[in-house]
């Protein structure tokens, strides 16, 4: 649960281990040579890039995407599934990532397991993810003016609320409107909610006892046959794979972006952007084939949809005499002010059955801690004590996987017959957990650069990552530990293990190092996600995001991605 | 608790096999493809099946019943799908039965439970780790102890022994996270 101590050259030998190529696509070569000068050049596969290249398409736009990764058969999940349970292959290898391709170094205070962090190929790190999908609070984009930290974003909340209503209908959010601490919003949620676990029940009986109220959670997973995909299952094994296509992945709009007539090369990873004499405009996207022949793609717009660790990183190895510190760079804030969200968590096992394991989601929160953290509550039966310490906004969540699954106990045991059964009656059963996330400043010594030793298997520096987490944040995530203890303590928990300040783990969002402003002397983007310094370039990532929040990033990503998609339908 | 066909062809759906696809999941179907592929690299002549049976008894839990029939359906739709892995279990199988002859004398179905487990803490299987194309030990965790494994705990059947009819792995559908413990 955190971060672990394995250096990056583990990350590299495990993703080895696995015999796989990141040539997933099979022996027949597609045709990878470059399209005429079209209309947008996309660079990236995930959510951010799928939407986009959709949107554009659709609206008849000449559209290419250049993705660095592989497609993954959906025939395989089942296959996947079952490397992701049985120990022969470890987390990282079900989705083929580490080895040369991703390569990156970590010289910061902390150790950032990066390639447990993302996934590259058609789809992104969607194809990974657990698809808790929530807006950001009005309070997120006005940090400075409210609080007094970092700075305000550029857009508020209202004029995000159209496409966060647009994000979900594409995504097919489950959720419900029993949240008082949301955000306001006009319309339902396109599908039901899932309806709350055993366990939440008893979550929400000592929740009451000490003054907190729970409510549902947002879903990127079908609840209901929704766009041509399943309805949920219950396979239990979401993150890292969703074998019944219940949980939305960027897969579904490359393919509806496909349909509607834009082309997708997989396996191509964008080497440079290459810019005119007068250095005002993105001319080519320079990429690479598994032959290992570049090409040029030309295009009138390009969107930078790599994530927030590759987009600054392919800025800065578009450096060029005009632009020696990267492209987009003047401001010098390219790849700074990185940021994730910190887990605290806390569990242990109570005298009931507590029916963990069965799904992989989760399906009770808390937002009561999120724009108030240091506010005290009262109950029924005992309190959260107030505190007046300066603090960030925490969620809370209450998990639905907490302790051992039986057949992992099982795959890994050292024993089997009767003597197993009986260790897993032990182990299985009584566990409840809770977790929460918890955000960080934007802080400048915290960025991605290029490492100048190490290089990829394309000859180009690899990304090395500068991290510490700061006293503002470690106190947050005392915080939200005392939140939980009283939790669990009303509810007679044995509490077993927890993870706070010291131990804190990342939770894989990658935010802040192409910042959005209106001063070109201190952020990247504008407050319509297009570079100051090229005209042509757009970023609509979680890389643009001013302040972290504690909320899961990708339904603002595609938020800021379908209002780029706008944009530039009306310019084009 | 008994284990059925039904067990079986869950726990086959689970790990990717579309159990229409594949015909009759015999024990014989194995034994033809025995024949044809991996013959040369069998080292013993006792039948996959009976070795595997035998072997199932030994690392399924004493109150599973019909282990027989369980572990033909899921091994056999196995193999059928996969011929990597059809090889490695039957080459696998015959190794066992190697060590069973020069250890204790007879093939693995005439040991007694006991013995049957013996076998395998002798052979290191206990904490081997699975990899198959290791060690003797290594492979018997992966073809033989895990696959069994899988294939019990990702079954309805087998999650209920421990307490949760929709594990992990078995598409069990979206009721049973809702329904409080019986009883
Ligand atoms: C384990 C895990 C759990 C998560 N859970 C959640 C969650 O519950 N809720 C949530 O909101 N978020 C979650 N996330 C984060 C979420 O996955 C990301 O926020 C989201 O996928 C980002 O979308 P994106 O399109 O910006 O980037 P990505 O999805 O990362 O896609 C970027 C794509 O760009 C490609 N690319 C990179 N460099 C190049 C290049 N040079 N040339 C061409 N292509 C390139 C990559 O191969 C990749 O396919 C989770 C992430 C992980 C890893
Ligand atoms: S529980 Fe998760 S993995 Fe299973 S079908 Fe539902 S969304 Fe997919």
């Amino acid at each position: 649960m955190s971060a672990g101590d394995t250096d990056s050259t583990d990350e590299a030998k495990g993703a080895e281990d696995t015999g796989e190529t990141n040539d997933e696509a099979g022996a027949d070569s597609p045709d990878r040579t470059p399209s005429g000068r079209v209309d947008v050049c996309v660079v990236g596969a995930g959510p951010a890039g799928g939407l986009v290249a959709h949107r554009l398409a659709e609206r008849g736009h000449d559209v290419v995407v250049l993705e660095a990764g592989p497609r993954f058969d959906p025939a395989e999940r089942l296959e996947r599934m079952e490397r992701a349970i049985r120990p022969s292959a470890d987390d990282r290898s079900v989705w083929a990532m580490g080895g040369p391709r991703d390569a990156f170094t970590t010289p910061g205070e902390r150790f950032y397991p990066l390639n447990v962090a993302r996934v590259k190929g058609v789809g992104g790190s969607t194809l990974h993810w657990q698809g808790m999908v929530m807006r950001l609070h009005e309070s997120d984009f006005r940090r400075e003016s409210r609080n007094g930290v970092a700075a305000d974003w550029p857009v508020d909340y209202e004029t995000l609320a159209p496409y966060y209503a647009e994000a979900e209908a594409a995504l097919g959010v489950a959720g419900a409107s029993d949240n008082p601490f949301a955000p306001p919003r006009d319309d339902p949620h396109p599908l039901p909610a899932f309806e709350p676990s055993y366990s939440d029940s008893l979550f929400a009986e000592a929740c009451e006892r000490v003054g907190v109220t729970t409510h549902s959670v947002p879903n990127a997973r079908n609840s209901e046959p929704y766009d041509g995909r399943s309805a949920c299952v219950g396979f239990g094994t979401c993150k890292p794979v969703c074998p019944s296509g219940a949980k939305y992945t960027a897969e579904s709009h490359v393919e509806k972006a496909e349909q509607a007539g834009a082309r997708v090369l997989d396996q191509v990873p964008v080497q440079r952007l290459e810019h005119d004499a007068a250095g005002e405009r993105v001319e080519a996207a320079v990429y690479a084939t598994p032959e290992s022949e570049e090409f040029r793609q030309e295009a009138r717009a390009f969107v930078l949809a790599c994530g927030g660790v590759e987009n600054p990183r392919l800025l800065l190895l578009s450096a060029s005499e005009q632009y020696p510190d990267g492209l987009a760079n003047s401001s010098g804030a390219v790849g700074r002010y990185f940021m994730d969200h910190l887990f605290a968590g806390m569990g242990g096992t109570v005298e009931k059955r507590t029916r963990q394991n069965h799904v992989g989601f989760i399906t009770t929160e808390s937002h009561q801690f999120y724009d108030d953290p240091g506010a005290g509550a009262k109950g029924t039966d005992g309190a959260i004590p107030a505190t007046d310490a300066d603090l960030g906004p925490i969620k809370l969540e209450f998990l639905n996987y907490a302790g051992p699954s039986p057949v992992e106990m099982a795959l890994g045991a050292e024993t089997w017959g009767d003597d197993l059964l009986s260790q897993l009656r032990e182990g299985y059963g009584n566990h409840v957990a809770m977790g929460a996330l918890v955000g960080q400043l934007p802080r400048a010594e915290n960025r991605i650069s290029l490492d100048p030793e190490r290089t990829d298997d394309h000859g180009n520096p690899v990304p090395a990552i500068h991290w510490r987490v700061d006293d503002r944040t470690k106190r947050t995530l005392k915080r939200a530990n005392e939140i939980q203890r009283r939790i669990l303590e009303a509810m007679g928990v044995d509490i077993q293990w927890s993870v706070g300040p010291d131990n804190t783990g990342p939770a894989y969002h990658h935010m802040g190092t192409t910042r959005m402003g209106t001063d070109p002397e201190s952020s990247v983007v504008d407050s319509r996600l297009r570079t100051h310094d090229l005209s042509n370039l757009w970023i609509p990532s979680s890389s643009a995001f001013v302040t972290s929040g504690a909320m899961n990033p990708t339904l603002t990503i595609a938020a800021l991605a379908l209002r780029v998609a706008d944009d530039l339908d009306s310019r084009l | 608790m008994e284990l059925t066909r039904r067990d079986a062809l869950a726990a086959l759906a689970g790990g990717g096999i579309a159990v229409g696809s594949v015909g009759a999941l015999a024990w014989d179907r194995l034994d033809e493809m025995d024949d044809a592929d991996a013959a040369d690299e069998k080292s013993s002549s006792v039948p996959t099946g009976e070795t595997l049976v035998a072997l199932a008894e030994a690392v399924y839990p004493s109150a599973v019943e019909n282990v027989g029939e369980f572990v033909e359906t899921y091994v056999v739709g196995r193999a059928s799908a996969r011929p990597e892995y059809e090889r490695g279990v039957v080459e696998t199988a015959a190794l066992v039965e190697e060590y069973a002859a020069e250890w204790f004398g007879a093939p693995v179905s005439e040991l007694s439970r006991e013995d049957r487990d013996e076998l395998l803490r002798q052979m290191g299987v206990e904490t081997a780790d699975p990899i198959p194309d290791g060690r003797p030990a290594q492979r018997v965790r992966y073809y033989v102890v895990n696959e069994l494994q899988y294939a019990l705990y990702t079954s309805p059947t087998g999650g209920k022994l421990v307490g949760i009819e929709n594990p992990q792995g078995h598409a069990g559908g979206t009721d049973s996270y809702r329904r409080g413990p019986k009883r």
